[in-house]
This record gives structure tokens, sequence and C-alpha cells, in this order.
């Protein structure tokens, strides 16, 4: 089902993940959330920051136990365990997050 | 529990454009990382190209894949293998490649190299030494 | 009559780069391109090859070789590294190309 965002409608793939990563602006992952039943907080953008800064280094989007390890080293130990990024993506912070910053399906996400 | 960690080393032998080998052996070791065994990889024959630094892909339309191996230090993938005498054949050396390495966490973050240059006779006795090799 | 040879394999995995050289006549030209590259680079096992096959002409595809992380102050000598649009004048100016795949 295509997403609708500022008069455009970007297609995305048979699980909500956005086909093409460059069309990504941040409109998007607020629409997402809203569809989730999220209202996207400054923690939320921090980690979505993280996961596009993080694919723009390694071409990836990152496994969840390699994000929380990541976001651990960056953000701080208080930030870098499940039970933290799961209060904010309830469906999976590889899944969710990762679908709301414009990224494909983790990998190593089975 | 440790006897059920196994050896497992990802044998990497084909340049990395002109065919899928070394995308696909790249998506396998990042999606098999997560089992946490005993992972290496080995760089051998056209597989040395896979990591040859200064890769642009921006004029022939294809995903450049190579900045995908720095992720495999955080995937807690540490051991590269990289043949001499394969190096050698194609007028390369070391220094031609990507400067790959890991953070130790044990030790304050320190960054480690994950490349390990070895001759032929070298990494056959760690081949040797593995439960499983996965060929590309 | 002149041919442009293509070579698209890499010498170090296919044989194609060896026959293709044992088969280019003297005025014929070689355009090495994705994979057969790495032909095209100093130190390595083809250099002696190209540098003894008389009277042929070698190209090497610079879109290709960027892709693959081959400077070109590294090419071997005599090696001309063309675009695109450099390749299509080749096949134009030649009579026939061969692809060794």
């Amino acid at each position: 089902m295509p997403i609708e965002v500022n008069g455009k409608s970007l297609e995305t793939d048979e699980e909500g993940y956005l086909v093409n990563l460059a069309e990504w602006e941040p409109e998007i992952a607020t629409i997402m959330a809203k569809e989730d039943d999220l209202e996207l907080t400054d923690e939320h953008w921090e980690i979505i920051n993280f996961l596009r800064e993080y694919y723009d280094e390694y071409q990836i989007a990152p496994a969840v136990r390699v994000l929380t390890k990541a976001v651990g080293k960056k953000l701080g130990k208080e930030k870098g365990n499940s039970k933290y990024l799961y209060a904010l993506f309830p469906y999976g912070p590889g899944k969710q997050a990762c679908r709301f910053a414009g990224l494909p399906k983790p990998t190593g996400c089975i | 529990m440790s006897e059920s960690i196994k050896k497992l080393m990802y044998l990497n032998r084909r340049a990395p454009y002109g065919t899928i080998y070394a995308w696909e052996s790249l998506e396998v070791v990042l999606i098999g990382a997560a089992f946490e065994q005993d992972v290496s990889l080995a760089f051998v024959d056209d597989g040395v190209y896979q990591i040859v630094k200064g890769q642009d892909t921006a004029e022939v339309g294809m995903k450049n894949f190579s900045p995908t191996y720095f992720a495999l230090g955080g995937y807690e993938v540490t051991k590269l293998y990289v043949e001499k005498e394969s190096l050698e054949e194609r007028g390369l050396t070391i220094d031609d490649l990507m400067p790959l390495t890991w953070e130790d966490e044990d030790d304050d973050w320190a960054e480690k190299d994950s490349i390990r240059l070895v001759s032929r006779e070298e990494l056959a006795e760690v081949m040797a030494g593995q439960d499983v090799v996965f060929s590309f | 009559m002149s041919e442009l040879h293509t070579v698209n394999k890499s010498p170090y995995e296919k044989s194609s780069f060896d026959s293709c050289v044992g088969y280019a006549v003297a005025g014929s030209a070689i355009l090495l391109m994705e994979d057969g590259v790495y032909a095209a680079m100093q130190g390595g096992a083809t250099e002696a090859k190209v540098k003894s096959a008389q009277g042929v002409k070698f190209y090497a595809l610079g879109p290709d070789m960027k892709a693959r992380g081959l400077s070109e102050d590294r090419v071997i000598e005599g090696v001309e590294i063309v675009d695109y649009a450099k390749f299509v004048d080749l096949a134009e100016e030649h009579s026939k190309v061969v692809s060794w795949v």
C-alpha cells in the first residue's frame, strides 16, 4: 500500500517498508507512527536519526542486537538496552524504527 | 553451552561486482551472526578484491556494498583472514585493503584490526580447524 | 577488418583473457570491462602478457575500474582508460566486436 505524504504517493513493500529510501522525509515517520498509534517524541527521533546515520555509514539496517550495542555506545548505557528501545518502539526497535526511518528491514531480522 | 558453539568459516573467492556471490556471502554472514557462533571470514583468490579500498560504483549503477564490511565488527565478526599469496599474485598489498577494525567492548572500546594477513599454509591450518566452511 | 575484443571476466578466475590475447592479431584492440579490468593492473600476472602483445591496443573501462577501487595510476603502461562514449566509438571504428565471456 503506498503512503501519502505532502501530495506524493510513495511505494512501500508488503510489510510497509519504503521501497526507495531516497524518498524519505521526516513526515513519513510521523505518518507511519500515527498508523501504529504512536506519537513521536525526541527520544523516538534520536533513534530514528541514529538508524539513518547507521545506514548512511554501513549501507545496511542493523540487527536489533547490533543496534542496541551501538546505541549504548553513542547515547549511553541507559538507552542501550532492549527495555528502553522496546518501550519506544513496541513492535521492535529493528522492525518498527527502521520502517519509520525509511530503511529496509534489518539484515539479520528473520 | 560451549559445546554448541561451532566454528564457522565463510570462504570468499569471487570479485565483488561481476557476480552476486560476494554480496550474498556478506548478507548470510550478517544474518548468521545472530546465532552467536565463532565466525571467521577468509578472503582468497579474487575474494581479496572484495575488500579493496576506494570502491566507487556511482557510474556503474550498482550498490557499493564495500562500506558494509565496516559493520562486521559491530556484528562481532572480528576475524578476517586474507591470504598473502592471493594478494601478491594480483599485485596488491595489505595497504590496498580497507582498514577494517572492530571495537573491543571489554577493553574500553579499543579499536583493533580485523584483518589477519596469513599465508596459504597458515590459512589451510585455520580452515582445517573449522566445523563448517561455507564457500562463496 | 580490425577487431575489437572485449573481456569481462577476471583473468584469475577464467581463461577468457588469456584466450583473447592469444587470438588478438596485430592491429586489433582489446577492451577490458567489468571484472576484466583487473587484467589492466600493474604488478599482477597479466602485466607481462599485456606488454608482450605486439601491435594490440589495450583499453580499460574507467567506470568499472572505479567501482572496483582500482586507481588510474596503477594501470599497466600503454593501457588507455575510456568512458562509455569512447566504448561506443571503439565499437563503431572496428569492423566487428568479439566478446570473450
